[in-house]
């Protein structure tokens, strides 16, 4: 029982960050754009480079599942991965191995805490984008496995409040089950702040003279937001949730950052604000929750 | 004209995994039977709208000719791989991206290799479709679009289908209910989740049983909210707005049955114009879109009043490093007075000279396979090139003379493409065929256009 979550990040996927990044990884070429969240991924790197770890445990919106929580099980994956939204931004060769062991682990323990578990052991499989993008700006050399759980959607279509009591119990399974896998983890919640897109986009993506938050109410939500993390106040922010959900269309709403809160114990200590900004209309934070540092 | 319309639904199980439970293997036959009935249709064209292919930004159009892959559902995994390659009509994707646009709205083609198309579209298109004798289209489901948005998508299918002159059969994927158990279940024990979902399913196939679509679109919000229709029932909406907002149909549900606790149907539409016609709208009709889409024209405003760029003498010979180098002693375009005159143009890429969609013959001289749409394309483009080189642009273009070198072969694929950029400019146009060009080429297009 001496494993253990090394870190927590906020870790939003917009394909905008990889596109203006120019990996080898992906087809798209940029100009750039979009530094200011870049810049703040570079400190998180930082960061993580001088953090022991083993494993990045990855919760994305976009392996969307309605029958239950699903858990990638194959121990390799590769293949090619294109934004069905964004498809002239993101076109990514992807080539990663998964943590199988702590996969059927977090699947055991989600099940005995009465929740819908299900391994995803199909080879053929495509890995989501937001996983993909996560894990990129997080750990661009991926030289470390990752298990990724998907969004499990349904109880939120009907009622927040449900939706936010299943990712409560996922984070203290997903704890439960690093801890006794002995070892150290890095979680990833790939979610972003408040989501109302633009639905249109420049000739030029990357023409930063049109990108804002798209609506002032949702920028004040997203600082209030950040502010009770900056606080350590995370019970209050989880107690929020449901209306940040409503009324800033957040994606927060996909469970991510919640099932993180939860795995990380709700948190008391400070995070880490690495960036904020804004990607086509939304509004994004990378935030850091280190609990080695709150320590000293 | 549009010939007939179905309704299907996009979870996988009918063509995974038929034989795990009574209702998904009656809704393969109600597949199996749309299929029979578009086979003996004459159709030249499967358009589909999925609501498993959500967007974001605008509304986009699937035109890769050949997508292929091996799909893996989400959720379904477990029941199997979904290989797939079908044959799409690229110029029909143009054609419909130009209509949508003409009607306020954002849309675009994507044409990506290995683009993930939605399990939805796999099943319909390998279930209606198995030899790919149809080429087929699809237009996603913006995530934003509500009722007036999503029936200006549907108007501009209708006029899309018009202007390329294609005999077309439109397809909804979407779900009836879209309550799913949100749990592993036993196959054999799948249902429709909840009796009130059933009874509200019952009613509208009831109404589609009878071809009353416009009814359908007219009540899909109240079904929504209460049966939890997928995507806020946004596929009658673009359904009943392609075929013409009418109840005039003969319809029939060939299949209805829970897929995972969702309401699946199989359902065909047939225009009768016996039946009764008449509509009745309790929302304003709409035929362009001018909500939301200018998010960003502020920015485009302040372009707007950027100094003009500086324009070339009244008399002068036009070149451009931009535009493909001539293979003679001529310029790219010439101007005279208010008038520019552009040599022919071809498909040649600017720096590389690599032709897009291939040359039509080797160094030997021997035929090689070619694609003239994407050739056209490229005409087009460094048309616009030069002419934005010169203080034009395209939609100053008044007169066009277009050559091809096999216009049996290439002129539909051709005029599609054309149609996408000169619809709304109305340029006088002639088209000729002639033997050969001087460069591998396809497609020349030379054009006149005002300045200024």
């Amino acid at each position: 029982m001496n494993g253990q979550i090394v870190a927590g990040v906020l870790a939003p996927h917009p394909p905008h960050l990889v596109y203006a990044e120019n990996p080898p990884q992906n087809e798209p070429r940029s100009e750039g754009g979009w530094e200011g969240l870049r810049w703040g991924y570079e400190r998180l790197r930082k960061k993580l480079a001088e953090t022991d770890y083993e494993v990045l445990v990855v919760h994305s919106p976009h392996w969307k599942t309605r029958t239950g929580t699903h858990v990638l099980a194959v121990p390799e994956l590769s293949g090619l991965s294109v934004d069905p939204i964004f498809p002239n931004l993101f076109r990514y060769k992807f080539d990663l191995k998964v943590d199988v062991e702590l996969a059927r682990a977090i699947v055991a323990e989600g099940r005995a805490s009465g929740l819908e578990m299900v391994p995803m052991e199909n080879p053929a499989f495509r890995v989501d984008y937001g996983t993909i993008i996560s894990c990129h700006l997080a750990n661009p050399a991926w030289d470390k496995p990752i298990v990724a759980i998907s969004s499990s959607s349904a109880h939120f279509d009907y009622s927040n409040e449900v939706g936010e009591e299943e990712m409560a119990k996922l984070g203290a399974a997903t704890a439960k089950a690093i801890a006794k896998s002995g070892k150290k983890a890095v979680l990833l919640a790939s979610n972003s702040l408040s989501h109302r897109h633009f639905t249109t986009e420049p000739e030029l993506p990357e023409d930063m003279s049109k990108e804002h938050i798209y609506h002032h109410g949702q920028y004040l939500w997203d600082m209030k937001v950040i502010q009770l993390m900056k606080e350590g106040r995370t019970r209050e922010l989880a107690d929020l949730m449901p209306d940040f959900i409503d009324q800033a269309l957040s994606e927060c709403r996909d469970g991510c950052l919640s099932w993180m809160l939860a795995a990380l114990g709700y948190p008391t200590f400070p995070a880490e604000v690495y960036a904020y900004g804004t990607v086509i209309g939304t509004g994004n934070a990378v935030v850091g929750w280190h609990p080695e540092d709150a320590m000293v | 004209m549009i010939l007939n319309g179905y309704l299907v639904p996009g979870k996988p199980l009918p063509l995974l995994a038929p034989e795990k439970n009574p209702a998904w293997a009656e809704l393969r036959r109600g597949f199996e039977t749309a299929r029979e009935e578009i086979a003996a249709s004459g159709a030249d064209l499967l358009l589909l709208y999925s609501t498993q292919w959500l967007n974001v930004i605008g509304h986009q159009i699937q035109a890769d000719p050949k997508p292929e892959w091996v799909h893996v559902d989400q959720d379904f995994h477990a029941f199997g791989t979904m290989p797939y390659a079908f044959r799409m009509d690229p110029g029909f994707a143009k054609v419909y991206e130009a209509t949508a646009r003409e009607r306020g709205l954002h849309a675009r083609t994507v044409s990506y290799r290995g683009f993930p198309l939605d399990s939805g579209v796999i099943q319909a298109l390998q279930l209606l479709n198995p030899d790919n004798a149809i080429p087929a289209c699809v237009v996603g489901c913006n995530m934003y679009a509500d009722r007036a948005e999503t029936i200006v998508l549907g108007k501009a299918a209708a006029a899309a289908i018009e202007q390329a002159g294609r005999k077309a059969v439109v397809v909804a994927v979407s779900a009836l209910s879209n309550r799913v158990f949100p749990r592993q279940i036993d196959p054999k024990e799948d249902r429709i989740y909840s009796a009130k979902d059933d009874e509200w399913n019952r009613k509208i196939l009831e109404m589609l049983g009878e071809g009353r679509l416009e009814d359908v679109s007219q009540v899909a919000r109240d079904f929504a909210a209460q049966a939890s229709g997928e995507q806020r029932g946004k596929a009658f909406w673009w359904l009943a707005s392609a075929m013409g907002q009418t109840n005039g149909y003969d319809g029939k549900v060939h299949a209805y049955g829970p897929l995972w606790g969702s309401g699946g149907t199989v359902v065909s539409l047939t225009p009768n114009s016996a039946k009764d016609r008449c509509r009745e709208f309790d929302e304003g009709e709409v035929q362009t879109f001018t909500g939301d889409r200018g998010v960003l024209s502020a920015a485009e405003a302040a372009r707007a009043t950027e100094p003009p760029s500086p324009q070339p003498p009244a008399s002068s010979p036009i070149r451009t490093d931009a535009a493909p180098k001539p293979v003679g002693a001529y310029p790219h375009a010439r101007r005279e007075g208010d008038l520019l005159f552009l040599s022919g143009i071809g498909p040649r890429q600017a720096g590389t000279d690599a032709i897009p969609g291939g040359p039509v013959r080797d160094a030997e001289g021997r035929p090689l396979p070619y694609d003239a749409a994407a050739q056209t394309k490229a005409v087009i483009e460094n048309i616009k090139i030069i002419l934005e080189a010169s203080g034009s642009s395209l939609d100053k273009v008044v007169d066009c003379q277009c050559f091809l070198i096999d216009m049996a072969r290439d002129f539909k694929a051709f005029n599609a493409v054309y149609a996408s950029y000169f619809t709304t400019i109305q340029a006088t146009r002639t088209t000729v065929e002639v033997r050969a060009l001087p460069t591998p080429i396809a497609v020349e297009i030379k054009v006149i256009a005002k300045v200024g």
